[in-house]
């Protein structure tokens, strides 16, 4: 048995890319533990069995959770993506929430007047979203590109004139006075659910967790395999190389932005494109746009484990609907989630631990990735 | 008591490599010890050792007789150990005796007292003759001084066994003959002096033994007295070194770089750091600009480059004007560029070392298409080129940057810019920080890149390189182009005047 583990280890050790994997792993293990310290502490006959119910949060309810699951899990991998692709070309998109209301305005209101697209409506509506998003998303890739104005006081300020605007335009152009909301999209702007209801009775999942798969492989593909994500990254590792190199480090900011803005255009939209959610005129943050800064840490800014890490959230949201049956506040996931991050901040530090464990138990000496964390 | 310092059997591994591998060191009391080696022989990780940045794998440390543990650099300290690293640890907009008790000072219901410091700093300063001002800021001070500064600093904690990481590295001609009388006199005084260097005359100056290291282990200890330079040299490459690159003399063609009294601006200090400099470089040449660090060297290759815009003057390319070109289009202008911050501009470091062979060369059809790469041909390229270029490392084209050795960095760099054969080839201080071996295959390279017919601008700080490099000298004090001088004739003194603004043509 030692044996097998052994040359586990050896193997990994080879593989820098795995120790980051493993300590996001570590991460996600830690959160869990501190979460059943603290269920044991507060109610300890339920502990286990409320555990269990978090840990396989999809699983609870056959079909419906996994669906569920899935259905959560969609915009919080869409911003976890937006804040990932940027980490990579080396900037901090603390504005995620901000291009994400401003993609769920645009789309809403594209859902709401343009019912003269007939089938198109939906893909017109999400498009519409992404490009709101883009745009807000560059408006601090061109300030940082242009002005050196640092993209986190950048984001972070637009962040408020989304939110506000977001109040003031839907008051003024589709607003639901009964309901004190936004009005409702058209049938035909609705992300369609298409063959998805039947497999996944009685959730509430549709088309966007094709969409979230298909922009995972796309950013895959273009920051893996294509000359534009070889410059994006080598913007972010080393802007002075890049610049040596003659790549045009300005362009790459803002594209490397926009695309990030995107991103979370695609998330506001595909929340929002859905019967029974509405736009509300109140001077709130969405939560979401956070959640993927946390999702692109754990998932080592790297897409696939982006969309690993966020189909995890969905899963532990789900958890936290089925913590209800037992005597617990669903509020125990999210002091979970906060851990996990937490951990996966840490994530530098726990790469050494695993580095340093796999040293004593193998011998053998791990390099380490570096680059993954927030400079 | 015979030994100071005793380090046996002293083992310590890093990824892929043994850096120290059953090593011995003795230090005698008063004596000035050099600890030679090529880069990566493990000179730097001994002292490291010693130091307490690194704790060895095996072997013993014994100090003044008896067994230690050094964990850490206070550890080192307490037990009198100090050490001047390569790269110095000031804090610039501190005085000179703010950095000197730095961590040990004196204070009074918590209030920091300095009278009593500085005194004593004045003291150190006139016992072992110096000559600093402990109120001068440290930006303000000449990189000698600085250094006089970090030796304070040990003898203010009462080190008596002194560490120099390369400590000529920066110095002028008239500083390391300065520094190495201090080295000489802090001996009489009474400290032992441990001395990392790689540069043979130094040894023979200054110091009493030498150890040498060759690729981790301990090739053997030697009187300095007794021993040649050529004995040295061959005992710490493995095999004969030929000191004197051969070269033929240069047969100068057409021009090919043209530069005309090209001035760029420093916004920060609102002044221009190069000055109306002009000077051509011809195929088949090998031009040097020489000059002390700082004197607007690095900045009139960023104008050449374009990682800074000129703000007056003209660049031209083989009879192309490129002054207003982006870098890319210079670089496809027909320049190659080995940049003085290997790290900094040269390198990807957490790219994988194929990644960065390509690093100006990525978007050619060769290795991409429809913006998709051909990764097959990027290997292939990386192959070639690590074999060609000796580039040495743990997983060959998928070893990380970061992970390769300083001379094994620039190989690769060199051989990247070379391959692309462009017409002039630009190589500031090419071989920086690198060892015997090292220095002697990139000197190789660009004499027969020159003997190719390519034009060389060479700029270096190092005297020796450049009178053994050179076919025509370009001066440069405080930006200014100073005087230009044929090898053949100039000594090093003179140029040293130059470099150091006692003298500027037109006014000789």
């Amino acid at each position: 048995m030692t044996g097998v583990w052994r040359t586990l280890l050896k193997r990994i050790a080879d593989r820098p890319t795995s120790i980051s994997a493993l300590s996001s792993v570590l991460a996600i293990v830690s959160g869990l533990l501190v979460g059943l310290v603290i269920m044991l502490v507060v109610n300890p006959s339920d502990a286990l069995p409320g555990f269990v119910t978090i840990l396989f949060g999809a699983f609870n309810a056959g079909m419906t959770s996994l669906g569920n699951t899935l259905y959560f899990g969609v915009p919080i991998v869409l911003t976890g993506l937006s804040v990932a692709f940027a980490f990579r070309t080396g900037l901090f998109n603390i504005g995620a929430t901000g291009q994400l209301t401003m993609g769920a305005f645009t789309a809403v209101y594209i859902g709401v007047n343009w019912g003269f697209l007939g089938p198109l409506h939906w893909v017109v509506a999400l498009l519409g979203g992404m490009l709101a998003g883009a745009v807000w998303g560059s408006i601090p890739g061109f300030l940082k590109a242009f002005r050196n104005v640092h993209e986190v006081v950048a984001s972070i300020m637009l962040n408020y004139v989304a939110m506000y605007m977001n109040t003031m335009l839907i008051k003024q152009l589709i607003y639901n006075q009964q309901y004190a909301r936004a009005l409702s999209p058209q049938p035909s702007a609705l992300i369609p659910t298409w063959f998805l209801d039947d497999i996944f009775v009685g959730s509430s999942i549709n088309a966007g967790i094709f969409i979230a798969i298909a922009l995972t492989v796309v950013l895959h593909i273009i920051l893996n395999y294509t000359v534009f994500g070889y410059e994006l990254k080598s913007v972010g590792f080393n802007k002075d190389a890049a610049k040596y190199a003659g790549m045009n480090e300005k362009r790459n900011v803002v594209l490397s932005m926009t695309i990030s803005g995107a991103l979370s255009g695609a998330a506001g939209a595909i929340m929002f494109l859905v019967a029974g959610r509405h736009l509300e005129p109140v001077n709130q943050l969405l939560q979401e746009g956070f959640t993927g800064i946390a999702i692109a840490l754990l998932g080592l800014s790297a897409p696939i484990g982006v969309f690993l890490a966020g189909i995890f959230y969905g899963n532990l949201e789900q958890g936290g609907y089925y913590l209800q049956l037992f005597d617990f506040m669903p509020e125990i996931i999210d002091i979970i989630i906060a851990v996990i991050i937490y951990f996966s901040a840490l994530s530098l530090f726990l790469q050494k631990f695993v580095a340093g464990y796999i040293r004593r138990r193998t011998g053998e000496e791990v390099e380490l990735q570096e680059g993954s964390e927030i400079k | 008591m015979e030994h100071v310092i005793e380090m046996e059997h002293i083992t310590k591994e890093f990824p892929g490599i043994k850096a120290n591998d059953d090593v011995e060191f003795r230090l005698r009391p008063q004596e000035i010890h050099a600890l030679l080696g090529e880069n990566g022989a493990g000179k730097s990780t001994l002292m490291s050792v010693l130091f307490g940045l690194y704790e060895p794998d095996e072997g013993r440390i014994r100090v003044r007789g008896t067994d230690v543990k050094i964990r850490n650099p206070s550890d080192a300290n307490r037990l009198g150990i100090g050490m001047v690293h390569q790269h110095f640890k000031l804090v610039h907009n501190f005085t000179v005796a703010e950095n000197i008790v730095l961590g040990y000072e004196d204070t009074r219901w918590g209030l920091l007292r300095f009278d009593s410091a500085v005194e004593r700093i004045e003291s150190l300063s006139r016992q072992y003759k110096l000559r600093v001002d402990p109120y001068a800021k440290i930006e303000d001070i000449s990189v000698g001084q600085q250094q006089r500064v970090e030796i304070l600093k040990m003898l203010y904690r009462d080190a008596d066994i002194l560490i120099f990481d390369e400590p000529t590295a920066s110095l002028t001609p008239q500083e390391i003959d300065e520094l190495m009388k201090i080295l000489r006199r802090l001996a009489e005084e009474g400290k032992s002096i441990v001395l990392i260097t790689h540069k043979l005359r130094e040894i023979q100056q200054v110091a009493d033994r030498c150890t040498i290291l060759r690729k981790g282990k301990c090739v053997g200890t030697v009187d300095v007295a007794s021993t040649t330079s050529d004995e040295l040299a061959e005992k710490m490459v493995g095999r004969k070194v030929v000191f004197e690159v051969e070269k033929t003399p240069a047969r100068p063609a057409e021009t090919v770089l043209r530069v005309e009294n090209l001035s760029v601006h420093n916004p920060l200090t609102e002044s221009d750091v190069v000055k109306n400099v002009s000077f051509e470089v011809c195929r088949g040449q090998i031009l040097c600009v020489a000059g002390i660090e700082g004197n607007g060297q690095s900045e009139l290759i960023h104008g050449i480059v374009g990682l800074k815009p000129a703000s007056g003057g003209r660049v031209t390319v083989n009879g192309v004007e490129v002054t207003d070109y982006s870098i890319r289009e210079r670089s496809l202008s027909g320049i190659s560029h080995v940049p003085e911050d290997r790290q900094r501009h040269g390198l990807v470091l957490d790219y994988t070392l194929e990644n960065n062979l390509i690093l100006n060369q990525y978007f050619e059809p060769k290795f991409q298409s429809r913006g998709f790469f051909r990764f097959d041909e990027v290997r292939r390229h990386a192959v070639r080129l690590i074999d060609e270029y000796d580039v040495r490392t743990s997983h060959g084209p998928l070893s990380l940057a970061r992970s390769m050795s300083g001379g094994n960095q620039q190989k690769a760099i060199l051989g990247r810019e070379i391959d692309r054969s462009s017409d002039l080839l630009i190589a500031v201080q090419p071989t920086r920080g690198l060892d015997v071996g090292a220095i002697e295959f990139i000197h190789k390279q660009i004499i027969a890149e020159r003997d190719k017919g390519k034009a060389v601008l060479l700029v270096s700080l190092e005297l020796d390189e450049v009178m053994t490099l050179s076919d025509h000298i370009v001066v440069m004090f405080e930006g200014e182009n100073v005087g230009e001088f044929d090898p053949a004739v100039v000594t090093e003194h003179e140029l040293g005047l130059y470099m150091s603004g006692s003298k500027r043509k037109g006014a000789a």
